[in-house]
């Protein structure tokens, strides 16, 4: 299959198709009712299932019950929504169902505004529901990349048994672009009978598969909590993503930006590449797992004197920008929100002024 | 002379966390006994609520999973969307599916959903301490209606088998408790009659049954099966509401 030119929605729902997810529940929203409206009309088609849940809430867990009892399932929702889930996300990451959840981010807070927006960072990489725990978030800057992080959100969601979190933006949601879908993946799950709760005909087995998140007492409570911080340091050891731009110049300012704001910056660091002066950019593809390191590294660099965050938010990915850069370099920040994307023009001010 | 009387292969031989005179065990074991008559042990799929039944797995031999609090219709939706093939129900106290999941009942019975659920009224949040539930009878004193449930200030108490028989949507509902033996037989066919329904893949099935809390009502196990015999079967009356064409 060649190129098609597609808007960002629709991808993502064709893309869920070819990773072999073939059970949808949500609820509509906007910027990103189109995957809604796409899937009803292509799970028929293709033998899946799609249902309008009720509400949020209830779209949570019955992608968590789909996921308990071993099958593939996913949802898609924006800002709004996704705080009515996260109830259902924490006792999914309890509970290591592995589903995939796609935030199409809006502004906010409250019912904000359906515009694009970069502001539930902290919520995707910081919790968002009650409890320690963390999602692998994705952060795709491309429709391409959307469609491509969707087909990997499914096995990595496996093979850790964590919830996965595609966080885009209503640019990504919104927009058309030429994208090329890869091939099916193979339509099964990784083998759950261990843990999942499939009925014990179906696994052949004559003992119960519980799937639960109470646990009374501490020792245990504690166990699993041990045992799911091993999980994410494991995942942030071996599943960071990112990219860098322009970074072996002797850059001066070093950005950091993901999703649609990097796209901007890419535009910065070129068009200031024209009049002599060098940025650099490092672009994290997953927010958790955060590319510390690779931001550490290229801030350290004997040319580069400060380090920007540019987000499509009042400040929140910086916070991790400047945990990371540990004071070795001045850590600023730069963004809209609302809607407005801040412009090259804009940013390029920010970078002479630093 | 071959056994009577055993236990049901669908429940386990652990020892009970409920109260005295608490109506759980009973309800478990009819649901159990269903299960084993109708040989789906091995495809079922139990759904434990937020309340005292979250530990419901513990005294089950097949598949279960734990819930939020009232959202374990969304939960067996999910399951029955994605394999109609499994027996699905779920278990749930009125403060979890009267109160806080009040809406995923009423849209998993209103879309059809082939799942069975089983609703325990005991009028209160037994297990947080005995607050007040959307059940609880006028008057009625519990933690957090010191002074008796006053219905001008919070309505009268959810008829929760009349309410979800409103739906135009074909299902089988009954009301029925297990306060003397007489009562417990009529339980079980109504069970039966539930899980039957789903086997067939023919309509949502719910069965509500009137329980006790002797602990959090401050009476004694008999006491509590006769203040529920002359103060809630006038109220919660029992009996099939609705029957699937
Ligand atoms: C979201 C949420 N809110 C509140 C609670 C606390 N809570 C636990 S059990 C319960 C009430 C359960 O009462 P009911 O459903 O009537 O069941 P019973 O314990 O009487 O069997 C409450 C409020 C909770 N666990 N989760």
């Amino acid at each position: 299959m060649g190129k098609v030119l597609m808007k960002g929605n629709e991808a993502i729902g064709e893309a869920a198709i070819r990773a072999g997810c073939l059970n949808y529940f949500a609820y509509p929203i906007t910027p990103q009712s189109e995957i809604a409206e796409y899937l009803s009309r292509r799970m028929p088609e293709v033998g899946g299932m799609f249902l309008q849940g009720e509400s949020e809430v209830a779209v949570s867990y019955m992608i968590f019950g789909a996921t308990a009892c071993g099958s593939r399932a996913f949802t898609t929702s924006s800002s709004p929504g996704i705080s009515l889930m996260s109830e259902g996300i924490s006792y999914m990451a309890a509970a290591q169902c592995p589903a995939v959840i796609v935030n199409i981010m809006r502004g906010g807070p409250g019912l904000g505004g359906i515009l694009p927006a970069q502001a539930d960072y902290f919520q995707a990489t910081k919790g968002g529901g009650h409890g320690d725990y963390r999602l692998i978030v994705l952060a795709p800057a491309s429709i391409q990349e959307a469609v491509e992080m969707v087909m990997t959100a499914f096995p990595l969601a496996e093979k850790y048994r964590n919830p996965v979190m595609i966080l885009g933006d209503g640019m990504i949601g919104q927009m058309m672009e030429p994208v090329e879908f890869p091939d099916h993946l193979k339509t099964e799950p990784l083998n759950n009978d261990k843990w999942a709760t499939s009925g014990m005909d179906t696994r052949k087995s004559d003992k119960n598969n519980i799937i639960k998140t109470l646990f009374l007492e501490s020792k245990p409570l504690e166990d699993l909590n041990i045992f799911l911080k091993a999980k994410f340091d494991r995942i942030r050891r071996e599943e960071v993503r990112y990219e860098s731009y322009n970074t072996d110049s002797d850059y001066k300012t070093l950005i950091v930006s993901y999703g649609t704001m990097s796209r901007v910056c890419r535009t910065v660091v070129d068009n200031l590449k024209e009049e002599g002066i060098e940025v650099g950019m490092i672009r994290p593809r997953t927010l958790f797992p955060f590319p510390g390191k690779a931001i550490r590294q290229a801030a350290e660099k004997d040319t580069c004197k400060n380090v920007l965050s540019v987000e499509m938010s009042m400040g929140q990915m910086v916070e991790d920008v400047q945990l990371c850069v540990q004071g070795k370099r001045p850590v600023r920040w730069y963004g809209r929100c609302g809607g407005d994307i801040p412009t090259p023009e804009e940013i390029i001010d920010v970078i002479k002024s630093l | 002379m071959g056994k009577t009387f055993k236990k049901p292969e669908a429940l386990s031989d652990k020892h009970t966390h409920y109260c005295p005179g608490c109506t759980h065990g009973i309800i478990h074991r009819l649901v159990a006994e269903v299960i084993d008559e109708l040989g789906v042990r091995g495809r079922t799929v139990g759904i434990a609520p937020v309340g005292c039944a979250v530990l419901a797995h513990n005294y089950f031999t097949f598949d279960f999973q734990e819930s939020a609090h009232g959202r374990s219709p969304a939960m067996a939706t999910g399951i029955k969307r994605v394999r109609p093939d499994l027996i699905v129900f779920t278990y749930q106290g009125d403060g979890d599916l009267a109160s806080i999941g009040i809406g995923e009942i009423i849209h998993s019975a209103n879309r059809g959903e082939k799942f069975t659920t089983i609703f325990v009224n005991n009028t209160v949040y037994g297990m947080t301490g005995g607050q007040m539930a959307p059940t609880t009878m006028p008057n009625q004193h519990t933690s957090t209606s010191p002074y008796g449930r006053d219905v001008k200030n919070t309505g009268m108490p959810l008829k929760m088998a009349e309410l979800l028989s409103a739906l135009e949507t074909p299902a089988y509902i009954a009301r029925e408790t297990v306060l003397k033996p007489k009562y417990v037989v009529k339980a079980k066919k109504a069970i039966k009659k539930a899980f039957t329904y789903q086997v067939e893949n023919k309509c949502f099935s719910f069965v509500e049954i009137v329980s006790t809390c002797p602990v959090n009502w401050g009476l004694t196990p008999l006491e509590s099966l006769k203040w529920a015999e002359d103060n809630l079967l006038p109220y919660y009356k029992l009996g099939e509401y609705k029957i699937p064409e």
